[in-house]
């Protein structure tokens, strides 16, 4: 037995019966694949890594539904004020927050509460569009690069919340903080630019000041953060939670 | 030796200058439309921020599932090895070429801004089947050229099984990247459903096979070359099988709603109070576009070209009503953010939404039409594509010279 091992060992150690050219070729194939494959496999990682692991910051929202009154509308007020949106509630206008009631037939529970994009981490928009124009970044805002939005729509399609919207028409009079492209898709953007200022989102600020303090903002990943804090105190939950899509945005009381 | 002769039309007749002129048109039409949507924007089509996806995409994804279908026809022939069906190979290539780039070129126009569609190729994102569907269709022109190539060219044709085989896979995965396109999506409840692939699937074989016959037996008339009781048989049988296996799905559809509790309510609208969808789907998709065509082609007058003109045009009208309620009346039924709670917005949730096309997407859709007859006509005009005779004892001995060994080779005149 160990003679024979050595036999084969023996067969397959001396180099001088390998062709150089060959282990060359050998070599730069294996170079090629290896350099071909590695951006992949890199980015797979990386992807793997943002997926399963906690990155420093993911920005979130908590609405408490027990606080948020019927009658109020102050984020959606302030949402379309600051971002230059339209108040007429025509159908091919886009509403990035809006109040929604739900009752349960049953019992008669009703609650009034804001939805607007949810930021998901796994975010249906982001995985369907063509170009990559919807894009997710690492603090865990979801937003559309205009440049790169061809128009599709499938996006809107594929939303669970009905949180994204088609500009249909020529824009006029927008914000310099908040462009909207004619012929492409948008939706909350979490105010990105004031949360880039250290501000919360205008819907937000607009609760605190106007409404009954129901929205909180800040970082999800942040234990020490009021919105970390209150997500393990609370039973909250996320809208149509059992798609799995690890929205950012959570609610109590529903 | 029985060889197949194929010959290019005269087309120097008025009617066909008259068709062509009237594709060319719409084709045009198709981009005039597309110009002025983009310039001012979608709001002036019937399409809003419900209903975000109109009669234009109805008509693409109805054109690309024909497409893969009509196809299906030359696949016979080389895959599957039914010499019979050989000669009308050459058509059956050059009209899902036709129909995928009229498929397209309605979901081209319509984008918001069409000029930027090449940034799905360049920028593509690989976790997108809209992106991977990209990639399908331009692989399928270019498959379905070569393969269309091997068979005209006599010295090639020994190449035309090979590039048979690898169409017929390449457009099995594009009709299931097509399903898929609706199947992945997990946000509407006619949705979210692996049957869809294979139900696409299904669906464009019989699209593709009506669409087919009604070019091929008109084109016949059109020009006086004879077609035989033994080709418009056997597309007979092949349509009532398809027509029959789209019924069967619809069935299993249907059903697995029904079982589903949470699907009831959608099942409800679907088939019972769901107003001119209900209606679509009772009478254009169920009645016309199965139980009619099968009636007719089981009758005994069923193999005749007349019931098989009727039939297939029951099958496109049916087919059409059943991808105008899959896209548009998937649109329309609200959006389960809660599900068995009662939920109204500012913003039309709860609400079903209507729909009404307006005249640009129309015409956009039709347009798409046209240049599917605008290829046509210029590709038999130009090119041998369809064959001088097919009537029983030219494709009879035809297909004995192609089952003998050494003689399978087609030539043109």
């Amino acid at each position: 037995m160990s003679d024979e091992r050595t036999e084969l060992g023996s067969d397959e150690a001396p180099d001088q019966g390998h062709d150089p050219s060959r282990r060359r070729l050998l070599a730069l194939a294996g170079g090629a694949v290896a350099a071909t494959l590695m951006p992949g496999v890199t980015l797979f990682a990386r992807t793997l890594s943002i997926g399963s692991g906690k990155t420093p910051v993911r920005f979130g929202l908590l609405v408490d539904t027990t606080k948020c009154t019927q009658g109020c509308n102050a984020c959606v007020s302030a949402c379309q004020d600051y971002n230059g949106l339209s108040k007429d509630p025509g159908p091919d206008n886009a509403q990035w927050i809006r109040k929604v009631t739900i009752t349960d037939p049953h019992t008669g529970f009703t609650r009034s509460f804001p939805v607007m994009c949810q930021h998901c981490a796994e975010a249906t928009c982001v995985d369907v569009c063509p170009t990559g124009a919807s894009f997710r970044r690492p603090d865990g805002i979801v937003l559309v690069d205009k440049h790169r939005c061809i128009g599709c729509r499938y996006c809107i399609m594929a939303c669970p919340y009905k949180a994204r919207s088609f500009v249909g028409r020529v824009i006029k009079d927008q914000k310099p903080w908040a462009p909207r492209g004619k012929g492409t898709a948008e939706g909350c953007t979490m105010c990105v630019e004031r949360v880039a200022n250290g501000k919360v989102p205008a819907c937000v600020a607009a609760c605190n000041d106007k409404g009954e303090k129901a929205m909180t903002f800040g970082n999800l990943h942040d234990p020490k953060s009021e919105i970390a804090k209150s997500l393990a105190r609370f039973s909250t939950t996320t809208i149509r939670a059992d798609l799995g899509l690890r929205p950012g945005v959570h609610y109590r009381g529903i | 030796m029985a060889t197949m002769q194929y010959r290019e039309i005269p087309g120097r007749s008025i009617a066909y200058w008259t068709a062509l002129f009237a594709c060319a048109l719409l084709s045009v039409a198709g981009v005039a439309v597309g110009l002025y949507m983009r310039a001012e924007g979608h709001h002036v089509t019937g399409m809003n921020n419900q209903i975000v996806w109109g009669i234009e995409h109805v008509f693409a994804v109805f054109l690309i599932i024909a497409a893969s279908g009509a196809l299906n026809v030359a696949s016979i022939a080389s895959v599957f090895g039914q010499t019979v069906y050989k000669p009308l190979s050459r058509l059956s290539g050059l009209l899902a070429i036709a129909l995928l780039v009229g498929g397209l070129w309605d979901l081209v126009l319509d984008l918001g801004r069409p000029g930027h569609v090449l940034d799905a190729i360049i920028y593509g994102n690989f976790l997108s089947i809209f992106a991977w569907n990209m990639y399908l269709y331009a692989g399928f022109l270019v498959i379905t050229g070569f393969y269309l190539w091997f068979m005209m060219e006599r010295r090639l044709n020994h190449y035309s099984h090979a590039m048979g085989v690898t169409a017929f896979l390449w457009r099995l995965t594009l009709t299931t990247g097509t399903g898929s396109i609706f199947g992945f999506l997990v946000s509407r409840s006619a949705y979210d459903t692996a049957l869809l692939a294979p139900m696409f699937i299904i669906m464009s074989f019989a699209f593709g096979l009506a669409t087919f016959l009604l070019i091929l037996i008109g084109g016949f008339r059109a020009l006086g070359r004879p077609l035989g009781d033994l080709i418009r048989g056997r597309l007979k049988r092949l349509l009532t099988v398809f027509v029959a296996a789209v019924l069967y799905f619809v069935v299993v559809y249907n059903l697995t709603n029904l079982y589903m509790p949470g699907q009831r309510a959608f099942e409800g609208f679907l088939l019972l109070h769901g107003g001119v969808f209900t209606t679509l789907f009772w009478v254009g998709q169920i009645l016309i576009g199965g139980v009619l065509p099968l009636v007719l082609l089981l009758g005994k007058k069923g193999g005749t070209s007349r019931t098989l003109v009727i039939a297939s045009a029951a099958v496109l009208i049916g087919g059409l009503a059943q991808v105008y309620i899959f896209i548009i009346g998937a649109q329309a039924y609200p959006q389960q953010l809660f599900p068995g709670m009662i939920v109204h917005s500012s913003f039309y949730d709860g609400v079903v939404n209507s729909y009404t096309p307006g005249w640009p997407e129309t015409t956009l859709a039709i347009s798409g039409v046209g240049l599917v007859g605008l290829i046509v006509l210029l590709g038999v005009r130009i090119f041998p594509f369809l064959p001088e005779s097919l009537a029983d004892q030219v494709t009879q001995a035809h297909a004995q010279n192609a089952t003998a060994p050494h003689t399978n080779a087609i030539t043109s005149p």
